[in-house]
C-alpha cells in the first residue's frame, strides 16, 4: 500500500465565476515521480500553487503530509514550504545575486549554518546539476537551460521532501532536455523525494514518470502509468499521446459559420 | 568586495547629510553657540510689548546677550510678563532699564538693556523694575496730532 | 442615454479603483511595518538599498541643487535690486530652499530617479516569478524585498533634501557674492538673522521625512501591484512618478499651511 504524501480531495477552484477545476481528486505517492499533463490553460500550474498554498481552493481540501494546506497559519505554512522545492518555468533566479548566492539563499535564510559549511553544500548541489564551474556567474549570463539547472540546484538546496517542476522542458534544446530528464529522476531517487512535474512534453515524460494525470475540462480525464496510458482507448488520451491535430480537443475554436463570416 | 564598496558610499552619504545639516544649523540658521550657553532668567513687566516675540534677542549696547523666553498676560494686573533668558557671562545691576526697541525702521523688535549704577546685580528670578514699552505708531500719531492741536490754541 | 450611464459608470469605476489602490497601499504599509524586523537585524539589506536609492541619486541632487540655487540668486537679485534690498538675497535663497524647494524638488527628483527604479525592479521581480519563488521558499517577499527598500527611502530622502538645501545655498552664494558682487558679510549675516532653526530648518526636515514616506511607499506599492507584463511594469513606473509628484505637491500645501502660516 503506497502512502500518499500529497492528496487533492474534491477540490474545486476558479478565479472569479468560472471554475478551472471541478471536484478533482489526485494522489501523489511518496517517492514517486508523477506528471500532470494537459492542454495549455487547463490549470496544471494552478495545481502546484494549490499544493504550495499560494492559492486557496474554493471547496475541497489539499492535504500535504497530513496537514490541510489552506488551514495552516503563517507558521504552519512556513514549515510546509520548508519541505518543498519548486522549479519555476524560467528558473526565476534572483537577478541581483550570483549563481552561488542564489543556491545559498535558502540555506542562509532558513539555517544558521556557518559560511564554510554553506559553501560545501552549495558546491555539492551545483555539482549535482553539473554547474559547479558557473558559480560566480550572474543569472543574466546564463543560457535558458543552465539557468533552469541552477534553479533546480536551488530548489533542492535544503533536501526537500517534495519537488515541483513547472514546465521544466519548455523551450530547451534536446541535449538540455535529456539532462533535465536525467536530473529529475536521479534527484528524486537520491533524495527519496516525491516529484510532481507539470508539462505537456509526452516523449520525455513518458520515459521516466511513474504515474501520469491528464487534465481536461476541469477534471481528470485519464490517469495511470505510462504503459497503461499508451494502451488507453480514450480518444482524448490518444489524441494527446499521438500528437493528433484534431480530435476531442478541436482544431477550430468556436466561431460562426464560415460562409456567413466571409459574407458569401 | 561589493559590500565594502556599498558600505563606504553609504557612510559617505550619511556623513554628507550630517555635515550639511550642521552647516545649515550653524551658518545659515541662528543656532549659534550663544544658545547653548547657560542662562539665568529675570522678569520684566510691560504695559505694551508691541511686536515682541519669544526668542527675540536681548541686547546690551547692541550686543546680543540673551533671548526672550516667554511672554504671558497677567490677568490681575493687566500687563505683560516677559521672561528674559540672559547669558550667565553677562551680569546687570538691579536698576537696569529694559526697553523695547525696533531694529531698523520696520524690523523686528528686541529688548535693549541699559545698565544703571546699582552695586547689587540681578539674580535668577529677579524683577527688572524700570521698563519702557514699545512705541506704538498709532499712539505716536495721536500724540503728535494732540500736541499740534494744543500748539495752535 | 447609454453614454450618460457609461459616463457615470466610468466615474464610479475610477473612484472604486482609486479607493482600492489606497486601501491596498495602506495594507502594504502595515505589512511592511510588521515585517520590518529583518531590515534592522540584517542591516546590510537596508544599507544596500540606501546605496541604490540615496548614493546613486547624489549626482542629480547636487547638480540640480546648484543650478536651482544659482537661478534663485539670479532672479532674486534682479527683483530685490529694484527695491534697494539686494542684500537680502541671502535670506531669500536660504528661506526658499530650506522651507520649500529643498524638500519639494528633492522629493520630485527622488520619485523620478529612485522611485521609478524601485517600481521597475519590483515589477520585474514579480513578472519573472522571483517573488513567487521567494514565497515558495518560505521567505516573505515583504520582509526581504519591500521593507528594506522602505526604510532606505525614509533614510535617504531627508539626507538628500538637506544636502540639496545646503548646495543650493552655495549656488546662490556663488552667483550673488562671487559673480554679481553682493557683499559677502551682508549675505551671511542677514541670512543668519532671519532663518530660524526650529521654525524653518526643522520644519523643512519634517517635510522631507513626510515626502520620503509618500514617495517610497507609492513606488513600492506600484511595483508590487503591477501586472506581470512588460506593459504593466512600464505603466506602473509612469504611475509612480505621476502619483508621487501629485502627492508631494499636495502634502507640501497641507504642511506649509500648518507650519508657516
Amino acid at each position: 500500500m503506497t502512502d500518499n504524501l500529497i492528496s487533492i480531495e474534491n477540490v474545486s477552484f476558479g478565479y472569479g465565476k468560472t471554475l478551472l477545476h471541478k471536484d478533482i481528486n489526485m494522489q501523489f505517492s511518496r517517492g514517486k515521480v508523477s506528471a500532470i499533463m494537459g492542454g495549455s490553460g487547463c490549470g496544471k500550474t494552478t495545481i502546484l500553487r494549490l499544493i504550495g498554498g499560494q492559492l486557496q481552493p474554493n471547496s475541497g481540501k489539499v492535504v500535504v503530509d497530513g496537514d490541510v494546506v489552506h488551514e495552516q497559519d503563517r507558521n504552519g505554512l512556513y514549515h510546509l514550504r520548508r519541505k518543498m522545492g519548486m522549479l519555476f518555468q524560467h528558473g526565476a533566479l534572483f537577478t541581483d545575486l550570483s549563481v552561488y548566492e542564489n543556491v545559498a539563499f535558502p540555506m542562509r535564510e532558513h539555517t544558521d549554518l556557518p559560511e564554510n559549511i554553506i559553501r560545501d553544500l552549495v558546491l555539492l548541489k551545483l555539482n549535482a546539476v553539473g554547474l559547479r564551474g558557473a558559480q560566480d556567474k550572474m543569472p543574466a549570463e546564463l543560457s535558458g537551460g543552465m539557468a533552469r539547472r541552477v534553479a533546480l540546484a536551488r530548489a533542492v538546496a535544503l533536501d526537500p521532501d517534495i519537488i515541483m517542476y513547472d514546465e521544466p522542458f519548455a523551450g530547451l534544446d534536446p541535449i538540455s532536455m535529456a539532462v533535465i530528464c536525467d536530473l529529475i529522476r536521479s534527484l528524486n531517487d537520491a533524495l527519496g523525494a516525491t516529484s510532481i512535474i507539470v508539462t505537456h512534453d509526452v516523449a520525455e515524460t513518458f520515459s521516466f514518470a511513474d504515474y501520469i494525470y491528464f487534465l481536461a475540462d476541469g477534471t481528470v480525464a485519464a490517469e495511470g502509468s505510462p504503459k497503461q496510458l499508451m494502451a488507453s482507448k480514450l480518444p482524448f488520451v490518444k489524441q494527446f499521446i499521438h500528437s493528433e491535430k484534431d480530435g476531442p480537443v478541436p482544431f477550430h475554436a468556436d466561431a460562426p459559420n464560415y460562409r456567413t463570416d466571409l459574407r458569401l | 568586495m561589493e559590500r565594502a564598496k556599498i558600505d563606504i558610499w553609504v557612510g559617505i552619504l550619511v556623513a554628507l547629510g550630517i555635515a550639511a545639516f550642521f552647516a545649515l544649523a550653524t551658518k545659515v540658521g541662528n543656532l549659534t553657540s550663544n544658545d547653548i550657553r547657560e542662562t539665568y532668567t529675570v522678569l520684566a513687566h510691560f504695559e505694551n510689548i508691541g511686536g515682541l516675540k519669544p526668542r527675540a534677542p536681548i541686547k546690551g549696547a547692541g550686543v546680543v546677550v540673551g533671548r526672550v523666553k516667554s511672554i504671558v498676560f497677567n490677568t490681575e494686573a493687566y500687563h505683560a510678563v516677559v521672561e528674559l533668558d540672559i547669558d550667565k557671562r553677562y551680569v546687570f545691576p538691579k536698576d537696569t532699564f529694559a526697553n523695547i526697541y525696533t531694529s531698523g525702521l520696520l524690523g523686528e523688535q528686541y529688548i535693549g538693556l541699559e545698565a544703571g549704577g546699582d552695586e547689587n546685580n540681578l539674580a535668577e528670578g529677579d524683577l527688572i523694575t524700570y521698563t519702557q514699552d514699545a512705541v506704538v505708531l498709532e499712539k505716536l500719531i495721536s500724540q503728535f496730532l494732540y500736541s499740534k492741536a494744543s500748539e495752535e490754541e | 442615454m447609454n453614454k450618460l450611464i457609461n459616463f457615470f459608470g466610468n466615474i464610479g469605476f475610477a473612484v472604486r479603483s482609486r479607493l482600492y489602490r489606497l486601501g491596498a497601499g495602506t495594507r502594504l504599509f502595515f505589512l511592511t511595518l510588521i515585517y520590518s524586523a529583518d531590515s534592522f537585524k540584517r542591516i546590510h539589506l537596508t544599507i544596500r538599498e540606501v546605496y541604490f536609492t540615496g548614493v546613486l541619486s547624489l549626482v542629480i541632487i547636487v547638480v540640480s541643487a546648484f543650478f536651482v540655487g544659482m537661478v534663485l540668486g539670479l532672479q532674486g537679485y534682479y527683483t530685490l535690486e529694484k527695491y534697494g534690498s539686494s542684500e537680502a538675497i541671502g535670506v531669500l535663497v536660504a528661506l526658499a530652499l530650506v522651507r520649500e524647494l529643498g524638500p519639494v524638488v528633492t522629493a520630485l527628483l527622488f520619485a523620478g530617479r529612485a522611485g521609478t527604479a524601485i517600481t521597475a525592479e519590483i515589477g520585474l521581480m514579480k513578472a519573472t516569478e522571483q517573488l513567487s519563488a521567494m514565497e515558495m521558499m518560505a521567505v516573505s517577499p515583504v520582509a526581504r524585498i519591500i521593507a528594506p527598500r522602505f526604510w532606505a527611502g525614509m533614510i535617504s530622502m531627508p539626507i538628500l533634501a538637506t544636502i540639496f538645501s545646503m548646495v543650493g545655498i552655495l549656488g546662490g552664494y556663488f552667483i550673488a557674492v562671487l559673480v554679481i558682487g553682493v557683499d559677502e558679510g551682508a549675505f551671511w549675516s542677514q541670512m543668519q538673522a532671519n532663518v530660524d532653526f526650529s521654525n524653518d530648518i526643522v520644519d523643512g526636515a519634517i517635510k522631507s521625512v513626510v515626502f520620503g514616506f509618500a514617495c517610497t511607499i507609492i513606488a513600492l506599492f506600484e511595483g508590487f501591484d503591477a501586472p506581470p507584463t512588460a506593459e504593466g511594469v512600464s505603466r506602473a513606473t509612469t504611475r509612480t512618478v505621476v502619483i508621487s509628484s501629485l502627492a508631494v505637491l499636495g502634502l507640501d500645501f497641507i504642511l506649509t499651511s500648518f507650519m508657516f502660516v
